[in-house]
């Protein structure tokens, strides 16, 4: 889509282009008059150039002049282009920075206020990062947080990737109301069930136990990669499980065999989106999970790793960015299709 | 193969949410096995409850105005990023970085951000001589600035959920209705009120609509960044119902709180299906 001649330079040239072909033709226009036919002809020609041309442009020097504002506005988008979009990543990237910046300083270096923050005062160091892994119980929080995250993603592909594709064969009334329905359900928030949840885990006997996240995450994670799955099997043509079915596979037999084969981008979408929501979520894990030992990262650190009175700014930092900066990378890739789930096929 | 995905969703969101419902009209503690029916009585409370007013209200200041400042500046971001650049990946990854970091860690480094003593803005601020020598904000202690930082951590989380819903809207205008406006010698404004705006209406709606969502049934930020103070001026509906339910032990009471997200979200249901509905007639 991108080529290398991009669209602002299209749209540069479209404007100036008839200008070089008029300045050519009226310049061939005097060669030839001067050239000196006989004078019959000059008039004429003179006389078709003065009603072809002249009255369609201007004089060559406003041409020339045209094109130089043409240009210096184009210089003047682009600085403003550039500003814009250096100010919104300026936005949106200074917290990471400032916590790339504190991960590797020293305590007293931080907390020394006459010191300026933007610069290693005293030598950077991997005490924090060292302090994160062996006085916290950060790895472990990684480890459940990653555990999860599996189980969830088994769970989710059991149940998402089999409903998707009903619905996306579904035709008529019923299939399309269900599909709605399931949409819907990703509107229904924690904050609203959380509290009938605790009671619930705690009558199963889950409370202060990672179990109990495995259970409910996949009640957010369903609705939303059912939501995906369904517009990545219409994209699937029929023909193909047809063919199947008509060489002896059950339509089950031709969506285990052919179909998912195929879809495998759309699974490793699934699978992504749902690591990431797990690696987000919040709500639950702070309601049923007291114990340390038994937290995800997106709890422990701020609750575990700000308590009292003492920041471990250094450590907090580090502990953030490591969790984040992988995700990122990995989202990136699947951007756009995260967005097709949002949004309701109103995009085609 | 429909079956088990409805059985686990109705089992896991509707049932739920009934007995939030349920909940929200009995006497259910944390400590207590038995729960009587009360009728609504926990309804009552709250509404003579000045704390759920308030947090009523900072909802849907919170809400609205981080929600608009979304969409503009989503809409504005989303054009700047229409047009082919160099390096427009890289802008694309740091843009994106907010909304995929999980939130909780994202407001941490806000927090440090906003340190009441090492404040990196104050000290820029002081360095730069913008902040004179008695001015230095304690940006999550004094009551307006912690609504108005609270507010400035949400648009910078929604912001690029915003952005990329409303790019791909803009990549979905046909190359067609830009030339032909081209020719006709639209000027960038006109251009903008007359094919950027009206066209990537709907899809803005939808971007708008997920934020108000989002942000209205939010607890994270303000749980991380001020835990609903100072003087719970930046207390929200969700948060309002995390400390009274569970930490406060009156699961009746909170989950009466939280039913009050369920009014805008019908509402925001309600709005999305007909903007489905319009947009796949035409």
């Amino acid at each position: 889509m991108a080529t290398p001649l991009g669209k602002p330079s299209d749209k540069a040239v479209r404007p100036e282009s008839p200008g070089p072909v008029r300045v050519a033709v009226k310049c061939g226009v005097c060669v030839v008059a001067l050239l000196g036919f006989v004078v019959p002809a000059t008039t004429f020609l003179a006389r078709l150039a003065s009603i072809r041309i002249l009255p369609a442009t201007q004089s060559v020097e406003e041409l020339i002049r045209g094109s130089i504002m043409q240009r210096l506005k184009n210089i003047g988008g682009r600085i403003g282009h550039f500003g814009i979009v250096a100010a919104f990543a300026a936005f949106c990237a200074f917290p990471f920075y400032w916590m790339l910046i504190t991960t590797f300083k020293q305590t007293n270096d931080l907390i020394n206020v006459k010191n300026n923050p933007f610069l290693y005062n005293s030598p950077p160091t991997l005490e924090n990062l060292r302090t994160l892994f062996i006085d916290t119980q950060y790895a472990q929080w990684l480890l459940n947080t990653l555990g999860v995250g599996v189980l969830v993603v088994l769970i989710t592909l059991l149940l998402a990737v089999p409903a998707g594709y009903s619905l996306a064969r579904l035709t008529g009334r019923w299939g399309q109301q269900l599909a709605i329905g399931i949409f819907l359900t990703y509107l229904i928030p924690p904050t609203i069930l959380f509290i009938p949840f605790s009671r619930i885990i705690s009558d199963l006997g889950l409370q202060d136990s990672l179990w109990s996240l495995v259970l409910v995450y996949p009640s957010f994670t369903v609705p939303f990669c059912t939501w995906l799955m369904m517009g990545f099997f219409k994209t699937v043509p029929r023909d193909i499980e047809e063919a199947a079915m008509i060489d002896g596979l059950t339509r089950f037999g031709a969506f285990l065999k052919v179909v998912v084969p195929i879809s495998s981008a759309g699974i490793l979408t699934v699978i992504i989106f749902t690591l990431t929501l797990v690696m987000q979520e919040f709500v639950y894990a702070l309601t049923f999970i007291t114990s340390s030992s038994q937290l995800t990262v997106s709890i422990g650190v701020p609750t575990f790793l700000v308590r009292g009175d003492v920041y471990f700014w250094g450590s907090l930092m580090g502990a953030c960015l490591i969790v984040s900066i992988p995700i990122a990378i990995l989202y990136n890739f699947f951007v756009d299709r995260f967005v097709a789930g949002f949004t309701v096929g109103a995009v085609k | 193969m429909l079956a088990p995905a409805v059985i686990y969703i109705a089992a896991l969101v509707g049932f739920p949410f009934l007995l939030a419902i349920y909940y929200s009209l009995s006497d259910a503690t944390v400590g207590s096995q038995v729960l009587h029916f009360v009728g609504f009585k926990n309804y009552q409370r709250i509404f003579e409850n000045s704390t759920f007013w308030t947090s009523l209200r900072n909802a849907l200041v919170f809400t609205l105005v981080s929600q608009l400042l979304v969409v503009i500046l989503g809409k504005v971001l989303a054009m700047a990023l229409y047009k082919d650049f160099r390096g427009k990946w890289v802008v694309r990854f740091l843009i994106l970085l907010p909304w995929v970091a999980p939130i909780s860690l994202g407001s941490i480094g806000w927090l440090w951000i906003f340190d009441p003593v090492y404040s990196v803005i104050n000290w820029a601020g002081r360095a730069s001589g913008v902040f004179g020598d008695n001015f230095w904000p304690i940006w999550l202690g004094q009551p307006d600035l912690a609504m108005a930082s609270v507010i400035m951590v949400d648009v910078w989380r929604l912001l690029p959920l915003a952005t990329v819903i409303i790019l791909a809207g803009l990549s979905s205008i046909p190359q067609d209705i830009h030339d032909a406006a081209q020719v006709d010698g639209a000027g960038f404004w006109r251009h903008l009120t007359h094919i950027n705006i009206p066209l990537v209406m709907p899809i803005m709606l939808v971007a708008l609509l997920f934020g108000i969502v989002f942000t209205f049934t939010d607890m994270i930020v303000i749980y991380v960044l001020t835990r609903g103070g100072p003087y719970d001026t930046t207390q929200v509906i969700a948060s309002y119902a995390y400390f009274t339910g569970i930490q406060g032990g009156d699961l009746a009471e909170g989950a009466a709180i939280s039913l009050f997200l369920f009014p805008v979200l019908v509402a925001v249901a309600i709005f999305l299906l007909t903007l489905a509905r319009r947009t796949e007639v035409t």
